[in-house]
């Protein structure tokens, strides 16, 4: 496992003290898929333009496998990019995009149509412009022009928008087998559920800053307890008094940091009779995502 | 929006579960220029408006020819009138090509993969400087030739013996203020990096700044005295009349750098460091 993506101190600030993008560091390491999470206008996208040297950085380095994108002889060939899926002459087909592509990368004429089978355009879509594209055609076709250069790192902006069920399952397929070959994914999103099935490693964003990051393993460790009780309000009560942090939710669940063992001792002193009582995962990684973004994000603490 | 979540994550890998295999590959070789121009030529006429912007050079001129054949009188159909007839919706598309070379990455938004794959803009923009000259020339050989066409069927209808009045070096003068022309219309795409923006600019530039300018000549002598210094416009017409005297070509230097040089490399530097969205 190394360290394909280094991202390091960087910040992006516009004039009058805007700052999309502040003191962020992370890596995506070879083997794994890096899920880059944050609520829309977090700054995941202008850091992933960073990375690729479209938007230069106020400081702060970014490399790809030690470089600098921009110092990569042929990067198509290294690193598959996939930004804005509707980015794209309108008037042009999505054969002539890839072939445009192609020819750029220096790559044989055959690689088109392979590329265009793999995310299963059929010919007849291909010879089509663009503008008459849905959008989950378009990001395809983007997907087919990151996978064209055979690259070992990928880096795909909200991917799955647009998609439909089967196809967020396919890109989801996708992404597993290139990173269980010895690629590097790095993937934004901002829906949790999406980011969480895949990815690996999970790196959130909030504001511009990093607010966490680690395995999803190590996160979903963190999110501690889910407990219920017959009498919920006793239970809430027996845990404030044992000095626990928790969060009683309307549906009688409370939720706490603490272990589920230290939750399962306080309800046995309490003799209270509990419904369920598990380490929270799924909808404990959801908790944390709208914990720490509930100060930065825009919705506010509404969840 | 997250109806996908059904499956359990059959993806948690475990560090070290997953065999990972080492894709160590040779740094691969450098794109060499050629390719991007070639790459550059291709996306020139590959949309349906990029491919009849360069058939509306061909059409234009076919059309021109035809008009000073059934139009002019006997006399007139000499060869430099067949070139001026073409020369005109020339300097007018040529530039319009210089233009959408440019600012279609933006407008289009293209750029974004035009750039990601090539990082290095300064190369991609002089890759698309060098497409737009290959292009502006062949223009202007075609034209070249549908002149020479005209001239001699234009003629032999009328049954008067051809005209040749243009000298090989008229036609190469002739071809350069095409060519700067186009390359004016390069370097505003490049400043405006907006298709309609820079538009209009070169229409202003060409159609409303010179009545202007020519006014003030005439109202004002010190800017008499000046204006074939400053005014490009003014200093590129000798280039259409086929001969330059030697201050006429400092003229065309002099102003060349102002209206220009100067812009062209502003915005070179503000390109390569803008933001591409």
């Amino acid at each position: 496992m190394l360290d394909m993506i280094t991202v390091e101190s960087v910040s992006k600030s516009y004039g009058r003290g805007q700052t999309a993008v502040d003191d962020v560091s992370f890596t995506a390491a070879t083997g794994r898929v890096t899920g880059f999470l944050g609520p829309n206008g977090a700054g995941k996208s202008t850091t992933m333009r960073i990375i690729v040297g479209l938007t230069p950085p106020t400081s702060g380095t970014a490399t790809v496998d030690g470089r600098r994108f921009t110092d990569l002889p042929n990067p198509g060939l290294e690193v598959g990019v996939l930004l804005d899926a509707s980015a794209q002459h309108a008037g042009r087909s999505g054969h002539e995009i890839l072939t445009v592509a192609q020819r750029t990368m220096g790559l044989p004429r055959t690689r088109v149509k392979e590329m265009l089978d793999l995310v299963s355009l059929t010919s007849h879509e291909a010879d089509r412009r663009v503008r008459d594209y849905s959008l989950g055609m378009r990001q395809r076709l983007g997907i087919a022009t990151a996978l064209l250069g055979d690259p070992q790192v990928l880096i795909l902006d909200e991917p799955a928008n647009g998609l439909d069920p089967a196809g967020i399952r396919w890109m989801r397929d996708l992404l597993r087998g290139f990173a269980d070959s010895g690629g590097t994914v790095l993937l934004s999103s901002h829906l949790l559920h999406e980011i969480e099935v895949i990815a690996d490693d999970l790196v959130v964003i909030g504001n511009g800053r990093i607010v966490a990051q680690g395995t999803k393993a190590s996160l979903l460790a963190a999110a501690g307890t889910v407990v219920r009780a017959r009498d919920a309000a006793a239970l809430a009560q027996a845990m404030e008094r044992a000095g626990l942090a928790i969060t009683a939710h309307p549906d009688g669940s409370v939720h706490t940091d603490a272990a589920p063992d230290q939750v399962g001792e306080v309800a046995l002193a309490a003799h209270l009779v509990l419904t369920e009582l598990r380490a929270a995962d799924g909808a404990g990684l959801e908790e944390m995502f709208l914990e720490l973004t509930a100060d930065t994000q825009r919705e506010g603490a509404a969840a | 929006m997250s109806t996908t979540v059904l499956s359990t994550p059959t993806s948690e890998s475990s560090p070290g579960a997953t065999t990972v295999v080492e894709r160590r590959r040779p740094a691969p070789a450098p794109i060499p220029l050629t390719r991007i121009i070639g790459v550059e030529l291709r996306k020139m006429f590959d949309t349906r408006s990029g491919f009849w912007l360069m058939a509306s050079i061909v059409i234009t001129s076919v059309l021109a020819t035809a008009a000073i054949i059934v139009f002019a009188p006997d006399d007139q159909l000499t060869f430099d009138n067949f070139a001026a007839a073409i020369g005109a919706p020339m300097t007018v598309i040529l530039p319009m090509i210089g233009i959408l070379a440019v600012t279609s990455e933006w407008s289009q938004r293209s750029g974004l993969t035009t750039f990601t794959l090539l990082p290095r803009r300064g190369r991609v923009l002089g890759a698309k400087l060098l497409a737009a000259i290959a292009v502006g020339v062949v223009s202007m050989v075609v034209a070249l030739v549908v002149g020479v066409l005209g001239t001699l069927i234009g003629s032999a209808i009328a049954g008067v013996d051809p005209v040749w009045n243009v000298s090989a070096a008229h036609f190469l003068l002739i071809v350069l203020g095409s060519v700067l022309g186009m390359l004016f219309g390069f370097m505003l795409g490049l400043v405006i990096r907006n298709s309609a923006g820079a538009i209009v600019t070169y229409f202003v530039y060409t159609l409303v700044l010179p009545p202007l300018l020519g006014l003030l000549a005439s109202t004002q002598h010190w800017f008499a005295n000046l204006q074939p210094w400053v005014d490009y416009n003014f200093a590129q017409r000798p280039l259409f009349d086929g001969s330059l005297s030697g201050q006429q070509w400092q003229h065309l230097g002099v102003s060349a750098v102002l209206w220009f040089v100067l812009p062209m490399a502003a915005g070179l530097f503000i390109v390569r460091r803008a933001e591409v969205k």
